[in-house]
């Protein structure tokens, strides 16, 4: 039984097709990879499954229950964890503080005037911290972090609802080669420890074969290929169109 | 049937002027993004230029004409100064020090224009052989407003032969859609922004210039026409040359017969009509959406007071409460109004600050305090204490009202339609005679007897508005506090963990207003009167002025700035009678050389 379900997601921008008919599935504790030359529409699907755009065509379903056209915090709210492409924090809140939102925003106690945040007790949000190494940085403001550690950051928050699916779009960008195998691998654990689906784009194609349970490949808006990742490494339209760009990373 | 079409001349005419002024400031706005509130200030300057010339010339048809285009062109230079010496430096700065900047510029010119021409109305000579009237259908309709009207059609014929035919006009065009593609095509942007300004301002100047027939010339123009230029541009879409047009014939229209069918709410009906289009066409009725706004770098995670810090505020939180005794009255009335000058100041920096909101109009809430206290008061008789109490209840109520439509927007468009509602306010108080009492204000709006002698009222007004300043401090550091600032920080991250921005804004914007709205009952008991002034525009551009001398960045800004612009104004106003002109002069100051504000100024980077 798969936890996300697509079906047949279009999206066009002015005369750009993004996307054209993407379908896929995600089942709880399996990592898929969607991958794809720049361009492909990666980011696109990302943002059609978390609510940012509404697709022209096409259905998402989470556990059963449409989520078409939700907003991003709705469906937020029903177990969807987010990481950004380009990073997206609170760069005037301390590390410590970003996560607390999340946190407290999952609790619903974030229109509260009264009591002051340092009042809240920090441990939930350290033990989130700690599990992604950050916990020394947590008094830092997020707008100094190095790139590497603001994705760490984004995937803390990203946890602290207990999602049952996380979409991360390129979660690694930005750190040096053995930091991006540390963190999908960390990634990888607690996704099958908590049972959680995973949906990520990565142009790290070590990263992929390693972690990835299954390969989803898109170029210029289509489907070009499914599978494990043997059958797609050996699938000749991906060598083609993908695989020989490969060295552009 | 004739009546209607005499009024849709009179309507057009209207719309002639009006489009002559708002196509400088859209075609302005289009270049360089700057909203110019000192657009209105030359076109005062084109009326009393013109007067002065053509009072001095002989009678005549050259003379008179000659001295209206020397007019134009005199503004058009004066706009050339003002570019070159304040505005070129400004163009990368936030929308809001923008304004602020050029509102300075408003100061200093109606303190130049006071010392040229003095402070009576004067009234020009008509036009040589336009005196009279023309029959339309049977009625008489006055010969020079055709004569403005063709005047219009022919000013949008060769701004359009322009824009279309001249490689200025291609350049202009090309600006206002895409700054940075102009940029690397290397075009001269300097030269290019400095021939717009000319261009903006001759034509503010025309306008000015071509209503010395029609209406006498006064030192309020400038405020009269920027606030009628700013609906009919952000209606027509900021930056839209036919969208000016557009919007100057409906503007023009609704007024001629507005006049007729709604003559109490005349000047409610333009800015309705703002907000209305507004909500409906967030950018006008032909404008898009312009690249992201200019932001200043983060600030830093608020941190509570340090040991030394809360020594000091508590040192100068007892000598606030130790001091009054030992004061005299003026010094007790002063100390009254630094009080509430800080709990304005601290609610309008609730929403810039951590909220990340642009406020023109933050008067509209003090105003709404102050009139609900002295309308219990008069009306019902009620006591001071029920008023103090109902004035952020009912300012609050405002501020939910106007707050629904405006935190939708951001940058110069939040800012404009704040504007607009506090003119809805302000013209709402000035128009509705029999209950507010329009221009002469509501009297005898005086404390309860145990509050008034001057020390139990100052007393009074330090324990509420201290305490209200206190009140908003927690909230800043409180949850709610943290989700305007995370709203403000990256609207992506918020709105990905499930934070509603919209009712965070809208929340804080309704809590601002309601603090702003007991300053405003302080300030109300305290004078003993409410006046139309409490809420209009010069009060709001205070509190910005407040807000951004403090530091926009800084929980401890509103306190610093109310206290320095408060002590700054008094002094200002006991030195020189050009007090507008030293003010507008330390605006410009402040903007260029410390937008970050005096808290601000400490040894962070
Ligand atoms: N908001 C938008 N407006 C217009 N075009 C867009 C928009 N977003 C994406 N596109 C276009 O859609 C196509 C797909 O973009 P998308 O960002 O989804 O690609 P991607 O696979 O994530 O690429 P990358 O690997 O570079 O991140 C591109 O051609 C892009 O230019
Ligand atoms: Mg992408």
């Amino acid at each position: 039984m798969s936890l996300l379900r697509v079906e047949g997601l279009h999206k066009s921008f002015g005369g750009v097709k993004a996307v054209q008919g993407v379908s896929l599935a995600v089942a709880a504790g399996e990592l898929l990879a969607l991958i794809g030359p720049n361009g492909a529409g990666k980011s696109t699907c990302f943002n059609m499954l978390n609510g940012q755009i509404r697709p022209d065509a096409g259905r998402v379903t989470l556990a059963g229950q449409d989520i078409t056209g939700l907003a991003p915090r709705a469906i937020w709210r029903l177990g969807v964890g987010r990481t950004f492409q380009i990073t997206a924090t609170f760069a005037s809140l301390s590390v410590l503080e970003n996560v607390q939102m999340a946190l407290l925003s999952h609790q619903r106690r974030l229109m509260r005037l009264w009591a002051p945040l340092s009042a809240e007790d920090p441990t939930p949000a350290l033990a989130l911290l700690e599990r992604l190494g950050m916990a020394e940085q947590a008094a830092r403001p997020c707008g100094v972090l190095a790139y590497g550690d603001l994705k760490r950051v984004e995937l803390a928050i990203a946890l602290a609802n207990n999602p049952r699916l996380l979409l991360m779009d390129e979660p690694t960008a930005g750190m040096a080669p053995a930091e991006r195998v540390a963190l999908m691998a960390l990634t990888a654990r607690i996704a099958r420890e908590s049972g959680i689906a995973v949906l990520f784009t990565e142009h790290d194609m070590d990263v992929v074969f390693t972690h990835a349970d299954r390969l989803l490949v898109l170029d210029r808006g289509r489907m070009l290929a499914e599978g494990s990742p043997e059958d797609v490494r050996a699938n000749p339209a991906v060598r083609e169109v993908y695989l020989g760009h490969e060295g552009r990373h | 049937m004739t009546q209607i079409l005499v009024q849709s001349l009179s309507g057009l005419a209207s719309a002639a002027s009006l489009f002559l002024v708002a196509a400088g400031l859209t075609v302005i706005f289009g270049v360089t993004r700057i909203v110019n509130f000192a657009h209105g200030s030359l076109y005062m300057l084109g009326a009393y230029i013109a007067y002065s010339l053509v009072t001095w010339l002989p009678r005549g048809h050259f003379p008179f004409w000659g001295g209206v285009l020397a007019a134009a062109l005199a503004v058009g230079l004066i706009g050339v100064v003002v570019e070159v010496l304040v505005l070129r430096r400004i163009y990368k700065a936030p929308e809001l020090f923008q304004l602020l900047a050029t509102f300075g510029v408003v100061l200093v010119v109606q303190d130049v224009a006071l010392a040229v021409w003095g402070a009576q109305d004067l009234l020009g000579p008509r036009a040589p052989g336009l005196r009279g009237a023309v029959d339309v259908m049977g009625e008489r309709f006055p010969l020079y407003d055709l004569v403005l009207i063709a005047i219009g059609g022919a000013i949008l014929l060769l701004l359009w032969l322009l824009f279309q035919r001249s490689r200025f006009g291609v350049l202009v065009r090309a600006a206002t859609a895409d700054r940075e593609m102009l940029g690397a095509l290397g075009v001269n942007q300097r030269r290019l922004f400095t021939g717009v300004f000319f261009l903006g301002s001759a034509l503010a100047g025309l306008a000015g210039a071509l209503q010395l027939p029609r209406e006498s010339v006064n030192l309020h123009m400038d405020m009269a026409i920027i606030s009628e230029a700013f609906v009919v541009v952000v209606v027509g879409g900021l930056g839209s040359l036919p969208g000016a047009a557009l919007a100057a014939l409906l503007i023009g229209q609704m007024q001629a017969f507005g006049i007729v069918l709604f003559p109490r709410i005349t000047l409610v009906l333009v800015f309705l009509v703002m907000a209305v289009v507004l909500v409906l066409r967030p950018y006008g009725l032909m404008g898009r959406a312009n690249a992201a706004a200019i932001v200043l770098p983060p600030e830093p995670p608020l941190r509570a007071l340090s040991p030394k810090g809360r020594a000091v505020a508590l040192a100068a939180l007892l000598l606030a409460i130790a001091l009054p005794p030992f004061l005299g009255d003026y010094a007790l009335v002063v100390l009254s109004e630094l009080a509430i000058a800080v709990l304005f100041a601290a609610s309008l920096h609730f929403i810039m600050g951590p909220g990340g909101m642009a406020s023109f109009g933050h008067a509209a809430y003090f105003g709404a305090g102050a009139y609900a206290a002295a309308l219990l008061v008069k009306h019902f008789a009620a006591p001071m204490e029920l008023g103090l109490l109902a004035a952020p209840f009912a300012a609050g109520l405002l501020g939910l009202v106007f707050g629904w439509f405006c935190v939708r927007l951001s940058g110069v468009y939040a800012a404009m339609l704040t504007l607009a509602f506090a003119q809805i306010a302000w013209s709402t108080a000035f128009q509705w005679v029999e209950v507010t009492g329009g221009d002469n204000g509501i009297l005898g709006v005086w404390p309860s007897a145990w509050a008034v002698p001057k020390l139990a009222y100052a007393y009074l007004s330090l324990a509420l508005c201290l305490g209200g300043a206190l009140l908003l401090r927690r909230a800043i550091f409180a949850p709610l506090g943290y989700a305007m600032r995370a709203q403000r920080d990256s609207p992506l991250r918020a709105e990905a963990i499930g934070i509603d921005a919209f009712r965070v804004r809208w929340l804080a914007f309704a809590i601002a207003a309601g603090f702003a709205g007991l300053a405003g009952a302080v300030f109300a008991f305290g004078k003993g009167s409410v006046f139309p002034t409490a809420m209009a525009i010069p009060r709001s551009v205070d509190a910005l002025l407040m807000v951004l001398l403090g530091g926009v960045q800084t929980v401890m800004g509103p306190l610093i700035g109310a206290l320095a612009y408060t002590g700054l104004h008094e002094q200002l106003l006991r030195v020189t009678q050009f007090w507008r002109a030293a003010l507008g002069a330390i605006i410009i100051g402040l903007v260029l050389f410390f937008p970050r504000g005096l808290a601000g100024m400490g040894p962070r980077a």
